[in-house]
């Protein structure tokens, strides 16, 4: 039998806005313990919630860049749970009336673009950070428990797929997806390594044809795209080989253990997941009106997805859109700009993923520090397309363009790298390298006609390496069978 | 008489024609409280140095001109459930031991700026919860007209302090009655507001949906000066109205041809024969003068209670998820921190706000949660709609505050069901949101107050004080309580 993966992703992104999600304090990473905290994020007696407008319409604006619905009534509920950092003990989140649903993420990992569906976007606040010191910083064992509540309150945004995507890598490619798209919209700092973008998976399998779900597992504690796809991936095959083995899957949450590389179950804190959610009575219903999503509308920037089609329309290639698609805004203007000064697309987004970011890579520039525009791009491109510039001269030229030397041209001329491609001249050479080399060319005749490499080489070797080998070549045959 | 015994009128009148300074009349109160406290325990704390610091402020700011207008320098007790800067918020339990508020309650910032001085804090039944002020952790509050009586509840300690003159007015958070309930049966004047007119800022939530704080007074004018100052929108309060506000400076109505419906579910056996007969009167008064009084069926006010003691305990068992020895207030040791949170709340709460949390935690759980929670705001807002219908045929609706007088101390503790029946003609303006005031009409055999309730639309202030102003001239109620009679 062969099993079929059915992974869904849920994902928490922390909101950059100024304030909190329901109270004044600043949104801020770090900072002593307690010290960015107010009446109502450590629930004081009395204290209450007031809602962050700029947090609701960064919601809108991912909802809406996820192609969801923008439901113009949504209502916040409570939570119930008792927990240390969780300072009500109850989470102000949203529950049967979300502010967004039904939406998708297009995701390409190179075998095609794949819809994967989008459940729900909603608003929520997080919690404050426990820490368990002593006995090996479990909660059960730990002699103390240290509280912070500078985090606690902070707009945190729930993303929930539909069970669409299939593989780990899949899983891997929503994920980037995302990220790339939290970042787009300037939302979120979305930095995995301090957990301001978490993602959990949920991951079943179920016998290839079936149309019936398997019993599902969520996974937890995955801190970076390649842990999630290791995650997913040890899940999946953990599940098939249970169900082979003729074991039951539990529902349960699992532990992602990074060093070990394997899930473990987590016990404890579960328990009852009966959250006894209701309409929070300190908020009122909210109302999001069409002014209000074209507002926020007006304001989106171009999308990855949408970006990628439009390089996918200048011809470029699949992976190539998606790299270029998803690279750095500063790149991306540089090749529009290349583009639009009749650079030929491919050919740019080649230069521009190849060899601009090996020398920035080399040279540890940042995109932004870049000496090239556009039109010098352009002009780089066209000479090599016009012969001018072979493709090896290419680069040298390029090293001296971003290294400050002057355009392109100037470049070329001034370490005398512009390609002799005028056929008269070349053919003057050719002629005088057959006229040099008459064993060569007896040799040739003789039906050894790899000797034109030999040939070229030399055509290039007395034109100074300017030559166009490619010319040489054409002029060497076309005299030797002449 | 004592300065004591003025209404807030005429001490402000008194003061500015320099009969007497609001130093005087903070002096009077707290002699009325040395006389009286020992047998009624009205406050919870009185802030010796903080009030007599404000009297003065007060005297010299009049003196130097500056007149913050009808509540500057008069005495204002606070129920102790409502944050003043710097002083302890108890809540009348052990579980906030200790807690010193660190900023004022919305209302408490609008009475500073009115100039009012803050007595103290005064008693109430635990986190509001009961009708008698017997479930407060610092001992039960008395009735100033009958001190083997209870004050009624939640807001006892304001009441009874109104009642007596340890304060001229007190303010109250009704959740399901507990202005009004008390207001009866103390014999003074008191009101809940439309709900989203007064800030909720800084009052210790029992029942978010439901709660109102409002004024306690000895007449319906002193009513209307509080409330007008402390009514009005807060940003700070998502649930804070912010459209128009009625104009209540000078309620006026005509009771010729004014609709007075009564409503019929309230009445009956469930109430006494007094406060029945003086119900009547008050009835007749008002015909006596024109108005036509008709009697109207309101079946949701049979289901109303019910559906009060599903929503507000449901409320109430998330508003005091947050008393768990984490952040603040009393911490039992716990071998973990979830041991450390299940002993502090079961040693820091006490036996009725444990009845309810757990009365709220079942009707919120899954299985149970449309049954119970569900089906109380399904009736909630029919109950809303049918008395939005009645108002198209009605002024007012009036009843019985209280379906009887003031209980002795001890009565009902043991049958909390017969306690939360003191909520039946109270609860149901919680749930509709709508305003309704309880005005002392009369007293019964036993020389304990009557109070008669009327209510109004939403946003029917101006309306419900014109008629309570009415039915107080009508019913000349004036009396002291005995104890303040001995006193004066
Ligand atoms: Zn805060």
């Amino acid at each position: 039998m062969t099993w079929a993966p059915v992974v869904g992703i849920e994902v928490h992104v922390e909101l950059r806005t100024l304030s909190k999600m329901f109270c004044g304090c600043a949104v801020s990473f770090g900072g002593a313990p307690n010290t960015n905290v107010c009446p109502t994020c450590l629930a004081l007696p009395g204290a209450l919630p007031v809602p962050n407008r700029t947090a609701l319409d960064s919601i809108v604006a991912i909802g809406l860049a996820l192609n969801c619905d923008i439901n113009e009534h949504s209502i916040f509920h409570r939570k119930n749970y008792f927990y240390t950092d969780l300072p009500k003990n109850y989470q102000i989140s949203q529950f049967d009336l979300p502010i967004a649903t039904d939406g998708w993420l297009e995701v390409d990992t190179g075998e095609g673009p794949r819809r994967i569906r989008i459940e729900r976007a909603h608003m929520e606040e997080d919690t404050g950070k426990s820490t368990h010191v002593g006995e090996g910083g479990r909660i059960h064992t730990a002699e103390k428990t240290l509280v912070d509540f500078n985090r606690a309150g902070t707009p945190l945004v729930e993303i929930v797929s539909r069970p669409d995507i299939h593989s780990a890598v899949e899983a891997r490619a929503y994920a980037q997806e995302l990220r790339a798209l939290v970042v787009e919209l300037g939302v979120s700092d979305a930095r995995m390594e301090e957990g301001s973008i978490r993602f959990d998976a949920n991951v079943s399998i179920r016998p290839h044809g079936d149309s019936e779900l398997g019993t599902k597992v969520e996974i937890k504690n995955m801190n970076s795209f390649r842990s999630l796809e290791r995650a997913v991936d040890h899940e999946i095959g953990r599940q098939i080989g249970a169900m082979e083995a003729g074991k039951p899957i539990v529902q349960e949450t699992r532990h992602w253990d990074e060093a070990g590389g394997l899930t473990t179950s987590m016990r404890g804190k579960e328990g009852s997941s009966d959250y006894r959610y209701f309409p929070d009575p300190d908020l009122v219903p909210l109302r999001i009106d069409e002014e209000w999503i074209e507002r926020i509308r007006g304001t989106l920037p171009e999308l990855p997805s949408t970006r990628r089609q439009r390089y996918l329309g200048q011809g470029l290639d699949s992976h190539s859109a998606g790299v270029l698609a998803s690279s750095d805004a500063d790149l991306r203007s540089l090749h529009d700009d290349a583009v639009a000064s009749g650079a030929d697309p491919t050919a740019s987004a080649n230069w521009i993923t190849g060899e601009i970011t090996a020398w920035m890579r080399r040279t540890e520039t940042e995109p932004g520090d870049l000496d090239l525009d556009g039109a010098r791009l352009a002009e780089m491109v066209g000479m090599v397309a016009d012969g001018d510039l072979s493709a090896s001269a290419a680069k040298d030229v390029l090293d001296g363009v971003l290294s400050g030397e002057g355009g392109p041209r100037e470049v070329a001329e001034a370490r005398d790298l512009i390609q002799v491609s005028d056929r008269a001249a070349v053919s003057e050479i050719v002629g005088s390298v057959l006229a040099d080399n008459p064993e060569a060319v007896a040799r040739y005749r003789d039906g050894e006609h790899k000797v034109v490499g030999f040939l070229v080489g030399q055509v290039m070797r007395a034109s100074g390496g300017k030559a166009d080998p490619q010319l040489a070549n054409e002029l060497l045959r076309a005299q030797l069978s002449g | 008489m004592s300065l004591a015994d003025l209404s807030i009128t005429e001490a402000a009148a008194g003061r500015r024609s320099g009969d007497h300074s609001f130093v005087d009349l903070f002096d009077a109160v707290l002699t009325r409280a040395n006389h009286t406290e020992a047998q009624l325990h009205c406050y919870l704390v009185i802030d010796h140095r903080g009030a007599r610091a404000a009297a003065e402020t007060a005297d010299g700011e009049l003196s130097a001109g500056t007149d913050r207008g009808p509540l500057h320098g008069i005495p204002i007790a606070i129920k102790d459930n409502m944050n003043i800067d710097g002083l302890e918020t108890t809540c009348a339990s052990q579980i906030l031991s200790g807690w010193v508020a660190p900023y004022d309650a919305h209302v408490i910032t609008r009475l500073k700026e009115a100039g009012a001085v803050l007595v103290g804090k005064t008693n109430l039944d635990e986190f509001a919860m009961g009708s008698s002020t017997e479930n407060s952790s610092y001992g039960a509050t008395r009735n100033p007209w009958d001190t083997t009586r209870v004050p009624g509840g939640s807001s006892g300690g304001s009441a009874a302090s109104v009642a007596v003159g340890s304060s001229f007015a007190a303010l109250g958070s009704d959740t399901g009655g507990s202005i009004r309930q008390p207001g009866s049966l103390c014999g003074v004047v008191g009101l809940k507001p439309t709900y989203g007119t007064v800030s909720r800022r800084g009052l210790v939530a029992f029942s978010s949906s439901l709660d109102q704080i409002g004024p306690l007074a000895r007449n319906v004018e002193d009513s209307r000066i509080l409330l007008e100052a402390i009514w009005g929108h807060d940003p700070g309060d998502a649930t804070s109205w912010n459209g128009d506000y009625p104009d209540i400076s000078a309620p006026r109505v005509d009771l010729r041809g004014l609709r007075v419906g009564v409503i019929d579910q309230l009445s009956g056996d469930a109430f006494e024969e007094a406060v029945s007969d003086a119900t009547r009167s008050v009835l007749d008064g008002l015909s006596d003068e024109g108005a036509e009084v008709g009697e109207v069926s309101l079946p949701g006010f049979d289901v109303a209670l019910a559906a009060y003691y599903l929503v507000a305990p449901a409320e109430a068992s998330a508003n005091l998820a947050r008393f768990d020895g984490v952040r603040y207030g009393l911490r039992e040791d716990g071998a973990t921190s979830e041991e450390m949170m299940r002993v502090t709340r079961a040693t820091g709460f006490g036996p009725e706000v444990l009845r309810r949390i757990l009365l709220g935690t079942f009707s919120l759980s899954a299985g149970y949660h449309d049954a119970f929670y569900g089906q109380a705001q399904r009736i909630r807002t029919h109950l809303t709609a049918e008395m939005n219908r009645a108002y198209e045929e009605y002024d007012v609706l009036v009843s019985p505050t209280s379906p009887t007088t003031a209980f002795e101390l001890g009565a009902r503790t043991a049958d909390p069901l017969s306690m939360y029946f003191s909520d039946v003609a109270t609860a149901p303006s919680n749930l509709s949101g709508h305003p309704a005031i309880s005005v002392p009409v009369g007293l019964d055999e036993g020389g304990l107050p009557i109070g008669f309730q009327i209510l109004a639309p939403a946003f029917g202030e101006e309306r419900m004080f014109a008629v309570a102003a009415e039915v107080e001239r009508l019913v000349g109620f004036d009396t002291r309580p005995v104890l303040a009679a001995e006193l004066a």
